[in-house]
């Protein structure tokens, strides 16, 4: 296995026939660093964030006065199965904007797609897909549907080699992140807004500790490293107020205020007053400033560092990294201050990265990008992209929680799940026609990693098209 | 006034098609109907049509041909394999023609060189750019030339620069049981994927998934039939068979490659009806296998085959050879059917018949690079 083919499969996206052999594959790697485009051509086409989050509050609101109209129409007491049954068919203005909201991440799909297919900095491309994942919301609640893509593109890509403290700003500010783990509703118990429903005896809403907990678990500390449910509480706390623009309605959106629709908003009204202590640690702040001081903290912590640096060397250096690794990303990450791009740069000088044998088993979403670019595709239908990644296993911005997708090869590794990598492959196969001879392709995209057995098997098959599809599912391309 | 179709229906006649050449282009076509149908992977020739009257034939395939003795007799030398039982009725009625050890001008043994050349009708692999079925609706009359292609892409015979449609049934697409085979011995020394993927096998095999030929070959015909029937229908057709390639297991999975093909010939005679009259379908594959079996049930790689072919148009009834014999000095190389009989001549005089054109005319569009003439004798009723 040479290193550029390492670098190229394992660190990058996959060759594509056009690819060059990069001579010197570090540098090749390190370029990516500064060459990487945060708003490449392929996502000029999305749609924007005041678009996605009008449909959003359109769509809440129609859905409000729906209930609200049944509810006046008909007591509970004479509810039927005919008008649960209407219930169950929104009217055609929520059916339309739903359909609105479903087009938004099927383009954003597809435009995250196409831009993996056209990058020349795959490397670059890749820890953006690592991030999204890091950071992850999942779009089967309806609100994040619309708002999932552009979390990855307007907070992770702009952020990629700043500071880590940047990237975690600029995420969990983010209305994608803000909606999905419920920040965005969450009231300080002794904030105006608090207060006030305490009054009248609104008991159902308040404090909640969604994102509080997940950022500390999963975004920076990582899961038992010290902190308490006390911690989680304090830091939920001074969150109250992190709320986003524009998706409120009625009384709740007047004493909220905010500004353009889908923009951060501090409410004050939201927030809990008082100093609080995380970690043993004072946050004497006022407002937005004071859970902005504890993710910096969060972020600086060498807790984080660890549970940063062992996920992005388990993504290279193996399901089980070497912990060799892990402790050169940690420091990295440590004595630059949490600089993204002198950890990623540790990362390219360890060998064990480097090992010439495959340490990772494709994830569906790895498969078929490489697939792609393989066969040298360099857009696709957002319907058949959608589908396919479904039919994988793995479809884009939905892993269910906000733990995010696994990245080891025991969840991905399945009987069923390869059978679908050969029927697509052979799908993928018939599209490219006969025009690919698969036998120097494969040379060409596996150079010098490809074993006599593969290269025996596509020379053998029975057509250019069965052989391109043994390609695609051989045991050197499912791995990298 | 003389209308075109009055003329063409006075003058549709090989003689007046030859003295009017630019007549016939301009004609509003002669509803006649063409289809190819490529066995991908090199069919077994000597198993399909086994030349049972041959001497040699008992000693060389013996017990590995066994299924042929329940097959119908064409004439006193040849027996069709049992699985194609609606070609061997064509066969009665006259309307299947097998013509034996034919070969392409492709003299080596790899599949992609073969079926290119099997597909552009050159000589050499790479060496014709397009197809010779796209090359052939340049000489059809405006009417007769809608193709299309049964795949999810135009297959390199139908490639070229006249237009072509394709059309793929999603319900029949679906991994070959050929692929899903190779698959298993590619992942058979790499211990995680073996494991996993004997387990996916065995899962489809459950499931019922595993077709046996036959039904699925029965529906691509019938969908077929649909899309070259009626006034807007296309003309012309190719459907493409995978999985010929027995190098283990031939018995069995010829049998079922066989039963699939039986379908899909009797799906388009059942669907169309009356337009069956005027259609000609021809099978071929891009080379034959060795006359001897191999050590694992199977064939390799060899040279002659068989071409069939099918339809109510069709002069049929017979097989047409010029029988090299299965004596070793009589083989090529001494291992494969030596062919005589060239496959490029035998379609360019069938489709010269067929479409009453000047045969030099078709060879040189269809066959540039061939030196042989046009297939002498009538294939076409």
């Amino acid at each position: 296995m040479l290193d550029a083919a390492i670098a190229l499969n394992r660190f990058g996206l996959g060759a594509r026939p056009s690819d060059p052999l990069p001579s010197d594959s570090k540098s090749w790697l390190i370029g990516q660093l500064s060459a990487f485009q945060p708003r490449p051509k392929a996502l000029s086409m999305i749609p924007s964030r005041a678009e996605v989050v009008g449909q959003l509050a359109e769509y809440l609101a129609q859905a409000r006065t729906d209930r609200q109209a049944k509810r006046s129409m008909e007591p509970a007491s004479l509810a039927t199965g005919a008008s649960r049954q209407a219930d169950k068919q929104p009217d055609p203005l929520r059916r339309y904007l739903r359909q609105s909201i479903r087009d938004d991440y099927l383009a954003m799909n597809s435009a995250r797609l196409n831009s993996a297919l056209t990058t020349d900095n795959p490397f670059a491309e890749r820890l953006v897909h690592f991030w999204a994942n890091h950071f992850a919301v999942s779009v089967d609640k309806l609100p994040v549907i619309g708002l999932a893509g552009l979390l990855e593109f307007e907070a992770i890509r702009p952020n990629l080699f700043g500071r880590f403290s940047d990237l975690l700003l600029a995420v969990e500010q983010h209305p994608a992140m803000l909606v999905y783990l419920d920040q965005a509703q969450s009231i300080g118990p002794n904030s105006e807004v608090g207060r006030f429903a305490a009054e009248r005896g609104a008991k159902q809403r308040g404090l909640n500790e969604n994102l509080a907990r997940e950022i500390m678990e999963l975004h920076t500390l990582g899961v038992r490293t010290g902190y308490s449910q006390t911690d989680v509480t304090e830091f939920a706390r001074a969150l109250t107020g992190w709320t986003v623009s524009g998706i409120a309605r009625g009384p709740m959106a007047r004493a909220v205020g905010g500004g353009e629709d889908g923009a951060f908003h501090f409410a004050e009204a939201l927030h809990e007053p008082g100093s609080r202590t995380i970690m043993g640690k004072g946050y004497s702040q006022q407002g937005e400033a004071q859970a902005r001081a504890i993710l910096l903290d969060l972020a600086a912590s060498p807790a984080t560092a660890r549970h940063i640096s062992t996920k992005l060397a388990r993504h290279f250096a193996g399901d089980d990294p070497p912990q060799v690794v892990v402790d050169g990303l940690s420091s990295a990450f440590l004595a630059s201050r949490g600089d993204l791009r002198t950890v990623y740069r540790a990362l390219i000088n360890s060998p064990e990265a480097w090992a010439a044998k495959p340490l990772k088993f494709k994830t569906p979403w790895e498969w078929s990008v490489s697939a792609l670019r393989a066969v040298g595709q360099t857009s696709i239908d957002p319907t058949v992209a959608a589908g396919m990644l479904k039919q994988l296993g793995q479809p884009t911005w939905q892993p269910g929680s906000p733990a995010g997708w696994d990245d080891i090869a025991a969840s991905w590794a399945a009987p069923e799940a390869l059978m679908r990598r050969v029927e697509i492959a052979q799908r993928l196969a018939a599209g490219a026609g006969s025009a690919i001879d698969a036998r120097a392709l494969a040379e060409k995209i596996l150079p010098g990693s490809l074993g006599d057995s593969t290269r025996t098997a596509i020379a053998r098959a029975e057509s250019p098209q069965e052989g391109l599809a043994m390609l695609l599912v051989s045991p050197e391309f499912v791995r990298r | 006034m003389l209308t075109r179709r009055f003329f063409l229906g006075v003058g549709g006649s090989a003689v007046a098609a030859l003295s009017m050449p630019a007549m016939a282009f301009a004609g509003a076509g002669t509803s006649r109907r063409f289809v190819f149908i490529i066995q991908r992977g090199a069919a077994d020739g000597l198993s399909i049509v086994a030349p049972t009257g041959d001497p040699q034939h008992g000693g060389l395939r013996e017990g590995f041909d066994a299924d042929i003795a329940g097959g119908t007799k064409l004439g006193s030398y040849f027996t069709l394999h049992p699985a194609l039982a609606e070609a061997g009725k064509m066969f009665v009625e006259n309307q299947a023609l097998f013509v034996h050890a034919v070969a392409s001008p492709y003299r080596d043994r790899s599949h992609f060189d073969g079926q290119n050349v099997l597909e552009t009708g050159g000589s050499a692999a790479y060496q014709v750019k397009d197809g010779w079925v796209n090359r052939l609706l340049g000489l059809l009359p405006k009417a007769d030339s809608k193709a299309l292609a049964l795949s999810d892409t135009v297959p390199m015979a139908l490639r070229g620069i006249n237009e072509v449609g394709s059309y793929a049934p999603s319900n029949l697409a679906g991994p070959s049981d050929d692929l899903l085979q190779r698959v298993s011995a590619m992942y058979d020394p790499d211990a995680q994927l073996h494991s996993l993927w004997a387990e996916a096998l065995a899962t489809r095999m459950s499931a019922g998934d595993a077709q046996g030929g036959g039904r699925n070959g029965g529906a691509i015909g019938s969908v077929a039939a649909k899309l070259l029937s009626g006034e807007s229908g296309a003309r012309v057709a190719m459907i493409e068979t995978n999985g010929w390639d027995t190098h283990s297991g031939q018995r069995a999975r010829l049998a079922a490659q066989l039963r699939n093909l039986d379908g899909i010939v009797g799906g388009l005679k059942s669907g169309l009806g009356a337009d069956w009259a005027n259609t000609l379908v021809i099978v071929a594959t891009e080379f034959g296998r060795t006359v001897r079996p191999n050590g694992t049930g199977g064939t390799d790689h060899g040279e002659a085959s068989l071409a069939m072919l099918f339809g109510g148009a069709v002069a049929g009834g017979k097989v047409i050879a010029d029988w090299p014999g299965l004596s070793t000095a009589a083989l090529y190389e001494g291992r494969d059917l030596k062919p005589t009989t060239d496959l490029d001549s035998l379609i360019g005089g069938a489709l010269a018949q067929h479409y009453r054109l000047e045969p030099a005319r078709v060879m040189s569009a269809l066959f540039p690079e061939s030196r042989g003439r046009a297939f002498g004798q009538p294939v076409i009723a």
